[in-house]
């Protein structure tokens, strides 16, 4: 199924930080059009270059691939705002370091992605899940 | 112009969960470092206090708070909030008020009480604060801590067992400390059997969060030398930098790094020592003695880089070498660190310079680091904070 029209924004964990695209989600974030630095979360008044007095942003989609930084998972239940679905069901975090915006962005690992055959500098993809909670979030599993 | 102070006196409330009013930790240890001192609390002109934000308003005031619990006597009065490095931000104020010829001896307070378990944000639903968002994506403390040991294993072929050396060698250090809150000797297969926290890190590879607090009583190189103590141990240097944009790691409570497209990735652990070498003229191998922040077990690996005690990814074949122990060449966390304190955010940074002043007084004891001339300490929190301290013995 990928008619995005299924889903709306009241689904979102986070609303407007993402696409709501069903199979190729996206980040949403802003590019100063200065300096050209980008930003997620987004950033719309003031740039953070301290060389730079850009003060007009764009909108960006960011890049939904890129390479494995770093990964761990959660072994017991995060504290709230995180919402736990009992029996609690541990789940995977990676960083994944996007190229064209120069910045590591983290995430939950998808479900079912097993630690033990991760291999940092591997290509990884965006995909939305949902949360313990129903609420959908983006997460990263290994590129197909 | 000498931009040196002097370290009177230091005093700690031991660390643990006693789950009481911080004021009574920052009081004792106030009250401890008055003495080691040989002042009185009336001669003080300048309370410096580092806040607690988990204690309500007195925390919010923490300066004043010791003040009135010490019995007003009409000093002037500061507090620092600057997360982890609260602390020495707190110092870094009364070494400008002493400097600045504004007063001559000044007392430092930090002091906390903890809740059991992670360390949470406020509640409601606040996506502009970043400490509120990381936790909504189930992202905590240790998640930070285990990805940058991953990144150790696989840019510097660390192991898990080298992690769990650096707990085993902590623990060796502070288990004749006084002031430590976990004093017992532990081996590699103990840390190895511990539950599994943020894989690639344990439970004993990650530091708990405690109650404690601490003191340092300071004054002019002048002050002291009139009241006979022109040999006490010197703040040689206080590095208190904010990072350099662009961010290199995702930092605690971010969820991104900073882009690096128009600026070049910067490490802000590197930024903060060295800082303080150039602040104080001090190479790094002259250092005797390190205090650093192990919030991990592979973090300590980390600050020993970034303290330029060795070459970037060549701390764990350091510390296999025994060189960060004890008796070795450069000893790390000789008090045991925060493997064997846990935090108590206000007081930690005060902490480490505790330990640094006992070393160089040659009064540590049993963890004793031999002819230690020369010590920094390294920390870092939150929100873009975290300090360096250099303490030289003259």
């Amino acid at each position: 199924m990928s008619d995005s029209s299924t889903l709306s924004a009241a689904v979102a964990a986070l609303p407007g930080w993402f696409t709501l695209d069903p199979v190729r989600p996206q980040l949403l974030g802003t590019r100063c059009t200065a300096c050209g630095t980008y930003y997620f979360p987004r950033q719309q008044l003031f740039c953070r270059n301290p060389d730079c007095a850009g003060e007009t942003f764009e909108d960006v989609a960011l890049s939904r691939t890129g390479t494995l930084w770093s990964y761990t998972n959660a072994a017991y239940p995060p504290p709230e705002p995180y919402v736990v679905k009992e029996p609690y069901q541990p789940f995977g975090i990676a960083a994944v370091e996007l190229e064209r915006e120069c910045m590591i962005v983290l995430g939950q690992l998808a479900r079912g992605v097993d630690l033990a055959r991760l291999c940092i500098g591997q290509r990884m993809e965006l995909v939305l899940e949902p949360l313990d909670d129903g609420k959908l979030i983006w997460k990263w599993k290994p590129a197909a | 112009m000498s931009k040196e102070i002097a370290i009177l006196g230091v005093g700690m409330h031991p660390w643990g969960k006693w789950g009481r009013n911080f004021v009574e930790y920052g009081v004792k240890a106030a009250r401890d470092a008055l003495a080691d001192a040989g002042v009185t609390w009336r001669e003080v002109q300048f309370v410096s206090g580092a806040a607690t934000i988990r204690n309500g308003y007195p925390g919010q005031v923490a300066g004043a708070t010791f003040a009135q619990a010490l019995g007003w006597q009409g000093a002037e009065v500061n507090t620092s909030y600057a997360a982890c490095a609260s602390g020495a931000q707190a110092l870094a104020a009364a070494r400008a008020k002493i400097l600045a010829g504004e007063c001559e001896l000044a007392l430092v307070v930090g002091a906390d009480t903890t809740p059991k378990g992670f360390l949470r944000p406020a509640p409601g639903e606040r996506p502009d604060d970043p400490d509120w968002v990381r936790f909504r994506m189930g992202i905590t403390n240790p998640t930070y801590f285990a990805l940058y040991a991953r990144r150790r294993m696989a840019l510097y072929g660390d192991t898990l067992e080298d992690f769990a050396r650096v707990k085993v060698k902590n623990a060796e250090h502070g288990a004749e400390n006084p002031y430590a809150r976990y004093r017992k000797r532990f081996t590699l297969s103990e840390v190895a059997a511990s539950p599994m926290v943020a894989d690639p890190l344990r439970l004993m590879d990650i530091c708990a969060t405690s109650d404690g607090g601490a003191a340092v009583v300071v004054s002019s190189l002048a002050y002291a030398k009139r009241i006979g103590k022109a040999d006490a141990p010197r703040i040689r240097a206080i590095s208190t930098v904010t990072p350099t944009f662009a961010s290199a790691l995702v930092e605690m409570p971010d969820i991104a790094t900073d882009s690096a497209v128009a600026a070049p990735a910067q490490s802000f652990r590197a930024a903060l020592p060295r800082k303080a070498y150039e602040e104080a003229g001090v190479d790094p191998k002259d250092v005797d003695v390190a205090e650093v922040y192990d919030l991990s077990t592979a973090m300590e690996l980390d600050w020993i880089e970034d303290l330029q005690l060795c070459a970037r990814g060549e701390a764990a074949a350091l510390l296999r070498r025994g060189e960060t122990a004890l008796g070795g060449r450069i000893p790390v966390n000789p008090s045991g660190g925060l493997a064997c304190f846990g935090e108590a955010v206000p007081a930690q940074a005060l902490a480490q310079v505790c330990e640094l002043a006992w070393q160089l007084r040659g009064q540590a004891g049993a963890r004793q680091v031999e002819n230690a001339r020369v010590g920094i300490t390294a920390n870092q929190g939150l929100f873009g904070h975290g300090s360096s301290v250099i303490v030289v013995r003259p």
